[in-house]
């Protein structure tokens, strides 16, 4: 399967990920040859076989809810770009 | 007198901890060999020679007496910097430990403050997308550490470093321990916790020791083993006693040989020494029969696929919100401020990644591409439960060439990607592998013989690999830097 520049360009923009012009010439062209080999894949019967997208069985665990130590606002907020008092800050959401 | 930089983690302990020395001089030791080894290995970022490197010392005395460890740069550190080697972290100061680091404190370990290199979040073969530079292979500096712990692995092959923790999601323990001449090994999916380990593939990730031998792997991994209540996939397996393998018979054990991992692609000489290292499991007891893992041509897409995948998920935290680099640039409404951060934080390898994994999971594709990688790595987990079924182990090469020269293979994603061919099924069936050092080229550089067992028997990689070891000279070996 082939990927189109335009394709390319809508990925990035549900990937929140701003590409340069010449980004996207070089990563359109890179992902155009890795698609290729990834297209071997299409060669398989893959009928009746089943999905493993983790290998061991998964199970929800639960623990005794218990409080515990947890980190204090300084402590959270300590690596923020941004602060605004005890929150994040960033920019205006809604004009 | 020998210097102790150059002993292992076990040669070290014993000193230790009948107090013939300390860790003030074990400390100025690993500093003196470090001003003659960091700028042509550049295996710890952020280094400054002048101030050197230092240890957080441990708060009480345990079983590892205050030995030394070096950590890879996506695990997690309370208080100092760890960066996934990425310009979007830079400055990140995790405000806690991950588990395998409070483990390692808690029995009383101290913790190098300086981090090895690595490919940005762990996205490479060789550490050349690390935003500090490609660390250097000790063995001849002109090539590659490999990747994605190349800095780990270097570290410990200059003896710039005791003993080492990385990753591996696709062979990044394994690759750089084989390019380097050391050992690397990865724990079954899910014996190890991946908690404070920065995310790249959270079904495929592990943590594992780099170590200058076999029985320094043990020890590692005893005391990083286990489950952990703050990590779900974490396994109720009880660990058991790893250095009691070692020094066990390898007689009778049977060890598979699969015929796709000898053809088309590996250097002949590579071909050569691994064949010769076989023999010598034979003559130590080991049977040997050549098996098949049909499905072994189909593992790099698959995990091109679902890596890729979760990666892009696992990135998406990377915003300018909560940590790292934030855009300068003003006036910016919400959206363009993640896309102005991410497009000037995130380098080349993992622009590539975040957009295939995108693209593969979205609308219109992802039963195409996704779904169908995820039924093809069930038919890849099948081939090793055949062959498990007979065999106790499966003896491989680590990878299909000796180390290569830096930029050989940059440019071209795609061929590197390939240079994981024999590491990458392994994480895709979530099952253990080791990569010890099984001779070299005539260029001198070292080969890796890759040993795989069935989940959770780490014991039959670490005994079969100490025999190995205890027959060869290899492991003995040091470069000259």
């Amino acid at each position: 399967m082939s990927i189109s520049k335009e394709t390319i360009e809508y990925v990035a923009h549900l990937a929140r990920l701003e590409l340069k012009a010449e980004e996207l010439d070089t990563i359109s062209g890179q992902l155009k040859e890795i698609l290729g080999f990834i297209d071997t894949l299409s060669l398989l019967d893959i009928t009746d076989i089943p999905a493993t997208s983790h290998i061991l069985p998964v199970h929800t665990v639960v623990r005794d809810d218990l409080p515990g130590a947890s980190l204090t606002p300084d402590e959270a907020l300590a690596n923020a770009p941004q602060r605004e008092k005890d929150f994040f800050g960033v920019p205006k959401v809604i004009e | 007198m020998e210097n102790l930089y150059s002993k292992t983690a076990n040669e070290l302990l014993q000193k230790l901890s009948q107090k013939e020395i300390t860790l003030d001089g074990l400390v100025v030791s690993l500093n003196e060999r470090l001003k003659n080894v960091y700028a042509s290995v550049n295996a710890y970022v952020r280094f400054d020679p002048v101030r050197g490197l230092t240890v957080d010392k441990p708060e009480k005395d345990g079983p590892l007496h205050g030995l030394p460890i070096t950590i890879k740069d996506n695990i997690c550190t309370r208080g100092f910097e760890t960066e996934c080697c990425s310009k979007i972290l830079k400055g990140f100061k995790p405000p806690y430990d991950a588990t395998v680091v409070s483990k390692l404190k808690n029995a009383g370990a101290a913790i190098v403050d300086t981090k090895a290199n690595m490919d940005e979040f762990a996205f490479g073969s060789s550490t050349e997308n690390s935003c500090f530079g490609a660390s250097r292979n000790p063995w001849d500096t002109n090539t590659v550490a490999g990747g994605s712990s190349g800095g780990s692995a270097s570290a410990v092959a200059s003896d710039a470093a005791i003993w080492a923790l990385g990753s591996d999601t696709g062979g990044s323990i394994r690759q750089p321990a084989a390019l380097c001449g050391v050992v690397g090994l990865k724990p079954t999916y899910g014996r190890v916790s991946r908690y404070g380990l920065i995310a790249f593939a959270s079904s495929l990730d592990q943590i594992g020791p780099i170590t200058k031998d076999v029985r320094d792997s043990a020890l590692l991994l005893q005391y990083i083993s286990g489950k952990d209540q703050f990590d779900s996939t974490s396994v109720d397996v009880p660990v058991p006693e790893y250095s009691r393998c070692l020094g066990m018979d390898i007689t009778g054990v049977k060890i598979g040989i699969p015929k796709e991992y000898f053809v088309e692609g590996i250097d002949p000489e590579v071909k050569d020494i691994v064949e010769e290292a076989i023999q010598k499991l034979r003559q130590l007891g080991a049977q040997s029969a050549r098996v098949s893992l049909p499905h072994t041509k189909y593992a790099v897409p698959v995990y091109y696929i679902v890596a890729t995948a979760e990666a892009s998920s696992n990135l998406s935290r990377f915003d300018g919100v909560e940590y790292g680099h934030r855009s300068r640039s003003k006036g910016l409404g919400m959206i363009e401020m993640y896309k102005k951060t991410r497009g000037e934080g995130f380098g080349q390898e993992a622009k590539r990644r975040i957009l295939l994994g995108t693209f593969v999971l979205s609308h219109g594709y992802y039963d195409a591409y996704y779904v169908r990688a995820l039924k093809v790595r069930t038919l890849i987990k099948q081939d090793f439960d055949k062959v498990f079924s007979d065999c106790d182990c499966i003896v491989t090469p680590t990878s299909p060439s000796a180390s290569f020269v830096v930029g050989e293979k940059s440019q071209d994603p795609l061929k590197m990607y390939l240079s994981d061919i024999y590491t990458i099924s392994v994480n895709l069936a979530g099952i253990p592998a080791i990569s010890i050092p099984c001779g070299f080229t005539k260029k001198g550089l070292p080969v890796g013989l890759q040993i795989i067992a069935k989940p959770f028997n780490e014991e039959m990689l670490l005994r079969v690999a100490y025999a190995y070891e205890q027959a060869t000279p290899w492991h003995a070996m040091k470069p000259k830097l």
